[in-house]
């Protein structure tokens, strides 16, 4: 099948990028001045200590040398040991990554469910007053940053009007669910635990809108363009013929196919929460990956930051092969054939 | 109008290579730029945040508390007549150290994208001029590695390692942005190249760097000088998220990050010390986003 040689092309260079891309973190950590061993020991321990541990961590190797050793660490799941926490790294994101793909996830359902709404509304009132007002939000929404956003909230939310949660991801008091996935809402689901379910739900508004704004407005835009040139085409004008309700040639023929500029850019705009919430995390101080990569920048655990790195450019390679499945879905012409680039 | 996006019975024109006709219709580009509102007020919001970063010293109220100033009789005025965004907790006056800040923010997106655009653009022409040959294959698998993560993170990650000055925020930043250039001069270059007037120079006999500067290059320039004016936008964001995690100027010297993040510490009684700062961000950001928008309009409006 065509579809699938499509895909496993674009597999095996997914696996090309992220292995480039380990060499480019392991490169920048290694021209960091600096001695790791001696970062990891603090500046009190005896030299002799430090040289038992530089030639356990193959420091005393040429470059090429450390690098197969870490490589083959981290294609093992090692990722070494943090200095800050003191674990294993591959430990620690275990504990990170579930809150913050939590966070993600829900804030890409927002980003999908309002861009194509508004997107909508906004092609579908071409030229009325709908079509101003979502424009001009559109405007301030992708001017907002993420960080912006989280502060206002906090301000507003926090302080003036507390309706919703701002801190953490379940209230103090609150019994959480017994760990099986790490998504609080879902394992409370699973668990018919509905108060811890509404609470981690409500601490999950505000971080996941902040995240979300940018996105949401810029493919709302790409949305509305795209029907509107649609509208122009030809099938559609054949399908008015045939006399089918104007309501399914607007949801049916319209939108799918308007779907597929919105749907490739949310998989670069799903990676770009994942930077943000570096910031948003931070603020509204969410136990998950990116705090704990924030921190380890700080106190320059180069294991945690690389580590980080890798584990967010799997999840990008990874949103980017489920937006192709998802493009050839809505698309027939490259179900079809092999003929779109990549 | 000789015109680049030629049908294909139209060769004899074609051969002719498209002179630069954005110059030659100044006055009409003028009027096509100038016919929306939001183009304006873009123009109008850069014109100033440019004006009043370079005049900052002359122009702002108190030029000394962009600085190492402390005036405790004064800590945490709310924005009045004499301080117009208010003081923040050393009695500095907000709106003279937000004019600063946009000094600091302004002078790194110009070095950023000084240094990012030219190699980008660079390599994207030959990967797209060479294509698929080895040249094209490896430049375009680079630039895919570095446009696997989102610029923030490595850019959080590399500033991070280095000293947290404004030097190494631009570094960081420079070596984040210029696969975007790569690629997107990539996609202009494959496609000029196949057109009649680089395949008739080539001919008779242009050299190859004659070709690339000379017939494609010129072709590609306009998407290029309208992303970098969005891009203005984008590194000033870039930036100060990195100042607002502490990578980047150093206090006593504003930032605007800095003073979002070190204002945010005393909210919500004094709410203007982290407010207009950010509102700050968020002006400068829609103004390259609005006079981006509009030079795109006016250079895809020629086409038609």
């Amino acid at each position: 099948m065509k579809f699938g040689s499509f895909l496993l092309k674009r597999l095996l260079l997914s696996i090309f990028v992220i292995f480039g891309l380990s060499i480019v973190i392991f490169i920048i950590a290694r021209v960091v001045p600096g001695d790791p061993a001696r970062m990891a020991l603090g500046p009190r321990a005896p030299e002799e200590v430090v040289q038992r541990l530089r030639q356990e961590m193959h420091l005393d190797k040429p470059l090429p040398e450390q690098y197969f050793y870490w490589i083959r660490g981290v294609l093992s799941g090692d990722f070494g040991r943090s200095l800050v926490t003191k674990r294993a790294v591959s430990e620690d994101i275990k504990e990170f990554l579930p809150a913050t793909m939590e966070l993600a996830i829900f804030a890409g359902i927002l980003m999908a469910i309002f861009a194509v709404l508004l997107g909508t509304l906004a092609a579908r009132y071409k030229d009325t007053w709908v079509d101003s007002l979502i424009r001009t939000l559109s405007y301030f929404g992708v001017a907002i940053p993420a960080f912006v956003a989280a502060i206002i909230f906090m301000l507003l939310f926090g302080y003036y009007w507390p309706i919703l949660p701002v801190l953490s991801r379940l209230s103090p008091g609150i019994i959480p669910p017994v760990r099986i996935t790490g998504l609080l809402t879902l394992d409370s689901l699973i668990q018919g635990n509905f108060v811890a379910f509404w609470d981690a739900f409500k601490h999950l508004i505000l971080p996941s809108v902040a995240l979300s704004l940018g996105g949401l407005f810029q493919e709302a835009r790409i949305t509305r363009s795209a029907m509107i040139e649609n509208i122009r085409k030809d099938f559609l004008s054949a399908e008015r013929g045939y006399g089918i309700p104007e309501r399914v040639i607007m949801f049916k023929y319209l939108l799918k196919p308007s779907l597929i500029p919105t749907v490739s850019m949310m998989g670069l705009d799903f990676a770009s929460l994942f930077a943000n919430a570096f910031l948003v995390e931070t603020i509204f101080n969410w136990p998950g990956i990116s705090r704990y990569g924030i921190s380890a920048m700080m106190h320059k655990d180069l294991s945690v930051i690389s580590a980080v790195i890798i584990v967010f450019g799997a999840i990008f390679v990874v949103a980017n092969i489920i937006v192709d499945i998802i493009v050839a879905f809505l698309d027939p012409r490259v179900r079809l054939s092999t003929s779109r680039g990549i | 109008m000789i015109n680049s996006n030629l049908p294909n019975n139209s060769i004899a024109i074609s051969l002719v290579r498209p002179k630069s006709i954005f110059w030659l219709n100044l006055g009409k580009n003028w009027y096509r730029f100038s016919r929306n509102t939001l183009s304006i007020v873009g123009l109008v919001i850069v014109a100033g945040i440019i004006i009043s970063a370079i005049f900052a010293p002359w122009i702002t109220p108190y030029p000394e508390h962009a600085g190492p100033f402390v005036d405790f009789d004064n800590t945490g005025q709310p924005p009045s007549l004499q301080h117009l965004c208010g003081t923040d907790n050393m009695g500095r006056d907000i709106f003279s150290r937000i004019i600063f800040a946009f000094r600091g923010a302004l002078i790194m997106a110009v070095v950023v994208l000084a240094i990012a655009v030219p190699p980008g653009a660079l390599l994207g022409l030959t990967a797209g001029y060479f294509q698929n040959t080895w040249i094209d294959a490896v430049i375009m698998r680079i630039t895919d590695i570095f446009l696997s993560v989102p610029p923030l993170i490595l850019a959080l990650a590399i500033a991070a390692m280095l000293k947290p000055t404004l030097m190494n925020a631009m570094i960081a930043v420079t070596v984040m942005w210029w696969p975007w250039y790569t690629r997107l001069v990539y996609g202009m270059a494959s496609s000029v190249s196949n057109e009649y007037f680089v395949i008739a120079a080539d001919l008779t006999g242009a050299s190859k760097f004659h070709i690339l500067f000379r017939e494609i290059l010129p072709n590609c320039l306009s998407p290029v000088f309208t992303k970098m004016a969005l891009d203005v936008g984008w590194v000033i964001l870039i930036g100060a998220s990195l100042s607002f995690v502490g990578l980047g100027e150093q206090p006593p010297t504003p930032a605007l990050g800095q003073m979002v993040s070190d204002g945010s510490r005393y909210m919500p009684t004094f709410w203007w010390m982290t407010i207009f700062p950010a509102l700050a961000i968020v002006l400068a950001i829609l103004g390259f986003n609005l006079l981006g928008d509009g030079l795109r309009d006016m250079f895809e409006k020629r086409v038609e």
